[in-house]
């Protein structure tokens, strides 16, 4: 009862809003997306320096992410639920494979070359970890207990090393971040979380003995950029002069000379938001995080409003996932995380991070489309 | 066992709590933002602009000097240079290394390179190589990729056409050195690599530079210009024609030619400076783009010192051309007339006293009076006019015309020369005054030194019958903007004596006996002059000046003042031959030369060898 009066609120009056429910499509969930692709272009096309072919290529990815969740909306999350397990498995293999065959790009094995199209098996982790967590969790009774605890970890731990490896910090941290999110909407007890941390915090010496000499500089040029700022320090010294020149109101669409002049390396993919920034000034900016917040917003009372447990913890995790990817971003751009490789989601150019995305989002879309609603 | 209900509650929970963690990020975000872009906006603001703003000189093109007819002296001609921006070179070094071999450049100009490099600023393009030939720039051209930061730029080089023919009146700009850098107002010179350092290009530095111009260039990250914000153009140095006359300056060169020395000639209603000539010259051109200190070095150690500019730095002796002024000193002192006589027995000794001032004529000049004794350069009368007068009054009275103090000429370096008096040698040289000195020093030898500048101003002085000229090379105009008044001074005479001594200056030249009779031939005017014979050696008593047996670097300078037309003074030549013989024949012909020239340009000068 309670749950068709709601389903009566969201009734779309229109024509296109009764194909879009046909088509298993979440409207506010489909509109802030839309908005968000919207702006992505626009930023795009003075980020990549008026140039109109980087423009045609996003959008023709962003039409083959729309297709791939639209695809995803249309299946029921029970069939999700019951190959959990083999995905999963199989990718854990192919990241197996990329270690062991990958081809060598930018210094980092992270690719699978299908002669046809080249296939980066850790997008594909980035969500069947999550599943394959939510899968396990849920065939017991939450909170989950020690030994399943171990397990859930263990599950997690492997991709993230195998991704680290790669090595690729960004996507490690976000397969590590989407399964601990699970883990703590199972019910993780907060007492258990507090010692984790305790026992993290007195593991960094050794976590740094294991970075890579690329990752260390990372890390030593975010905790002091102005140390190298030819060096190292330039890409954090870069983005905060474009963040801070833009002011309250920016300069302008366009108007941005950090990245027009060249001065903002990777201005187009993962420092995107500084000229963002830059252009549109504070106010753009907190209409930006408003839109990712209303994004979560709805990406969580989905997973509130879910039927099962797997699909709880599954969407849960998957909006957090996106958050962390928001704030990753943002955090390293304005200089509070240190430079990992994490795109801003939805807006920076490029292109599996994106088919990612609108998967997870094709994901949520099916958990709140296929409901069954109670009889009256 | 499982419990959906307490399930769903500790879910609904645990999404609270994410969103209330995710806000409080959300909100750490947004708090950094505010600090970059509202605190720090002013900061970040003037760093994006300095980041994109490069400021670039555009130095003045350096004014060019004529001659009084509008003939080039220093000009300013466009070359290519080979320069290297060392910010931009990975690998200097070996960067360097290739390039000496590609284009043969020797280590000298690869270490004047580092020396001029380390006092440039960053970004700066320094010059390796100036006034590349074309082969060079061809053979660079075609490896140009494969050097970046090194660039082939047309410069505009200063180039004197003249040479050594000018180059003690015009200088020449060199590299900027270190201690010029500091002294030289930065933000003038950003861009100009060249500075006066001799002659009429240091002199008037200040109007030939010109103003700097600026533009403000918004560049990339790769420091490549995109458009030009704003700009300021330079402003153009000041072009300066000078009072010298080059072909009188060539003929007094040319004239000169297998002796050192100096010719100067003034005009005398004016001051202006017709010629400076100081024999052996040097080619200035080579100090522009970095002599070699091998060429610099030989060029020092030569004898003939063709650095030393003679006319305005030579300190000489003036020899009998002294007299004319000694005598007006007398009659103007009234201590003796101009038809006084004296028997000149071919020596002079003063009383009590052994030792015998000879006359050049060994057996005497006979009876001379004033007239004859300028004519025939007798030295007995002026040793006594000389003791008659005093050092003091000597002293005294040269002062007005100018000896042993700089004539104020508008060129750098200029020497005082020397005007003895008692309380100079009780100050300089600790001895009280001998009386023997008065004497030669009214034959113009002993301590008495003069420049052949200050003979020709002094030369100049008297024909225009004691109003002092001044003698200058830039347009009068230039002086009240660079801050120079010349006096406009009368020395007071009596107008006989000046005619007298002038007269008698003429019979020197038209006279039967004079000693520099030889020059009246061929001219329309009439010319007043005196010769001159300087020692630089001095002959032991008794003993006989032999011309053969003295080394040609101690034989005597030959000397020659005049000026013409006799009735309407128009120019003054002062002409010094270093170790030349006698005045008569040797500088005064070179004098006569000048003069014809001047005067009667319409007959072209015959040489008279």
């Amino acid at each position: 009862m309670k749950n068709e009066t709601r389903s009566e609120q969201f009734h779309p009056p229109s024509v296109i809003g009764t194909l879009l429910r046909k088509l298993h499509v979440d409207i506010p969930l489909f509109i802030g997306l839309v908005l968000a692709c919207s702006l992505s272009f626009l930023i795009l096309y003075s980020a990549s320096g008026q140039d109109i072919t980087v423009l045609i290529r996003q959008a023709a990815r962003i039409g083959l992410a729309f297709f791939l969740m639209i695809i995803l909306a249309h299946i029921e999350p029970q069939q999700f639920h019951r190959h959990s397990a083999k995905l999963y498995t199989l990718g854990v293999v192919l990241l197996l494979a990329v270690l062991i065959f990958g081809m060598v790009g930018k210094g980092a094995q992270r690719w699978l070359n299908f002669g046809f199209f080249r296939f980066q098996p850790s997008e594909m982790i980035k969500i069947t970890t999550p599943m394959m967590i939510a899968w396990f969790l849920s065939g017991y009774t939450l909170p989950p207990k020690a030994k399943q605890l171990f397990m859930a970890a263990l599950l997690i731990i492997i991709p993230t090393v195998l991704i680290a490896k790669q090595p690729d910090l960004g996507t490690a941290l976000l397969v590590a971040s989407s399964g601990t999110a699970v883990i703590f909407f199972a019910g993780l007890s907060w007492r258990f979380m507090a010692a984790t941390a305790l026992v993290l915090a007195g593991l960094t010496p050794v976590l740094w003995h294991f970075m890579r000499e690329y990752q260390k500089a990372r890390v030593l040029t975010f905790l002091n950029p102005e140390a190298d700022p030819l060096g190292k320090g330039y890409h954090i010294i870069q983005s905060k002069i474009a963040i801070g020149s833009g002011g309250l109101h920016g300069k302008g669409w366009l108007g941005s000379t950090q990245s027009n002049l060249d001065f903002l390396p990777e201005s187009s993919t993962d420092f995107i938001f500084a000229v963002f920034a830059e252009e549109f000034g504070l106010s753009g900016c907190l209409g930006l995080l408003i839109l990712y917040l209303l994004i979560i917003s709805r990406c969580l009372y989905i997973a509130v409003q879910a039927q099962d447990t797997y699909s709880r913890l599954l969407a849960g995790s998957l909006t957090f996932t996106f958050f962390v990817y928001v704030f990753v971003n943002i955090g390293m751009v304005i200089g509070i995380l240190p430079v990992v490789g994490v795109p801003l989601p939805l807006i920076s150019y490029g292109g599996t991070s994106m088919v990612t995305l609108m998967a997870s989002f094709g994901i949520l879309m099916s958990i709140h489309t296929h409901r069954k609603f109670l009889p009256t | 066992m499982k419990d959906p209900l307490a399930e769903n509650r500790m879910f609904l929970s645990r999404t609270v709590a994410i969103f209330a963690i995710i806000l409080i990020l959300m909100c750490g975000l947004v708090g950094r933002l505010i600090y970059l872009q509202v605190v720090g906006h002013e900061h970040y603001s003037t760093m994006a602009k300095s980041n994109r703003i490069k400021v670039v000189p555009s130095p003045p093109t350096r004014g060019i000097i004529y001659d009084r007819h509008n003939r080039v002296l220093a000009e300013n001609i466009p070359s290519y240079s080979l320069e290297l921006i060392p910010e931009q070179i990975e690998n200097l070094d070996k960067t360097l290394q290739r390039l000496q071999k590609l284009l043969d450049i020797s280590d000298e100009k690869i270490a004047q390179f580092l020396k001029h490099k380390h006092q440039s600023k960053r970004f700066d393009s320094v010059p390796l190589l100036l006034r590349m030939s074309d082969e060079k720039v061809a053979k660079f051209a075609v490896v140009r990729p494969y050097f970046p930061g090194v660039d082939v730029h047309a410069r505009l080089v200063r180039h004197y056409p003249y040479k050594d023919l000018t180059s003690h009146v015009v200088g020449y700009v060199g590299r900027i050195n270190e201690r010029e850098l500091k002294s030289l107002p930065v933000s003038e010179y950003r861009g100009t690599h060249h500075v006066g350092k001799l002659g009429i290009e240091k002199t008037y530095e200040s109007l030939l530079h010109g103003k700097t111009g600026y533009s403000e260039i918004e560049t990339n990250a790769q420091r490549r210009a995109v458009k030009i914000v704003s700009s300021d153009d330079p402003e153009p140095g000041k072009n300066l024609h000078l009072t010298l006359d080059v072909d009188l300056q060539k003929t007094a060169y040319d004239a000169l030619e297998g002796h050192n020395g100096a010719v100067v000639a003034i005009e005398i209603k004016t001051g202006e400076v017709l010629v400076l000539a100081s024999r052996p010259g040097f080619d200035p051109n080579p100090f522009v783009y970095g002599i070699s200190s091998k060429a610099y070095h030989a060029l020092q150690q030569s004898d003939a010192q063709p650095l030393f500019n003679r006319a305005l730095r030579g300190q000489y002796p003036p020899g009998s051309t002294i007299k004319p002024f000694i005598a007006l000193a007398g009659l103007e002192n009234k201590v003796t007339e101009f038809h006084h006589k004296l028997f000149c027995p071919g020596y002079y000794q003063l009383p009590k006293v052994k030792h015998k001032y000879r006359d050049w004529k060994t057996w005497g000049h006979g009876a001379v009076d004033m007239s004859d004794a300028i004519t025939q350069s007798c030295d007995v009368y002026f040793y006594d006019l000389a003791r008659t007068l005093g050092i003091e009054r000597i002293h005294d009275f040269l002062q007005k015309f100018g000896f042993g103090e700089k004539t104020g000429i508008d060129l750098v370096g200029e020497k005082a020369g020397l005007l003895p008096s008692k309380a100079w040698k009780r100050r300089v040289k600790k001895q009280p005054w001998y009386p023997g000195e008065t004497l030669i020093t009214g034959i113009g030898q002993g301590f008495l030194q003069v420049t052949p500048l200050q003979l020709a101003r002094a030369t100049a002085t008297l024909a225009n019958k004691g109003h002092v000229v001044t003698p200058y090379l830039v347009d009068k105009n230039y002086h009240f903007k660079a801050g120079r008044v010349y006096p406009d001074e009368q020395i007071k005479l009596d107008e006989q004596n000046v005619d007298d001594v002038i007269s008698a200056m003429v019979n020197v030249v038209h006279g039967a006996r004079g000693t520099a009779r030889r020059l009246k031939k061929g001219i329309n005017y009439q010319i007043a002059g005196k010769t001159g014979t300087a020692q630089v050696f001095t002959v032991k008593q008794e003993e006989k000046y032999n011309k053969d047996e003295v080394t040609l670097k101690n034989r005597d300078h030959a000397l020659f003042i005049s000026f013409a037309p006799a009735t309407d003074p128009q120019i003054a030549v002062a002409v010094v031959v270093e170790n030349g013989g006698h005045g008569g024949s040797v500088a005064a012909p070179i004098a006569g030369k000048i003069m014809k020239q001047y005067l009667m340009p319409e007959v072209k000068t015959v040489d008279e060898k």
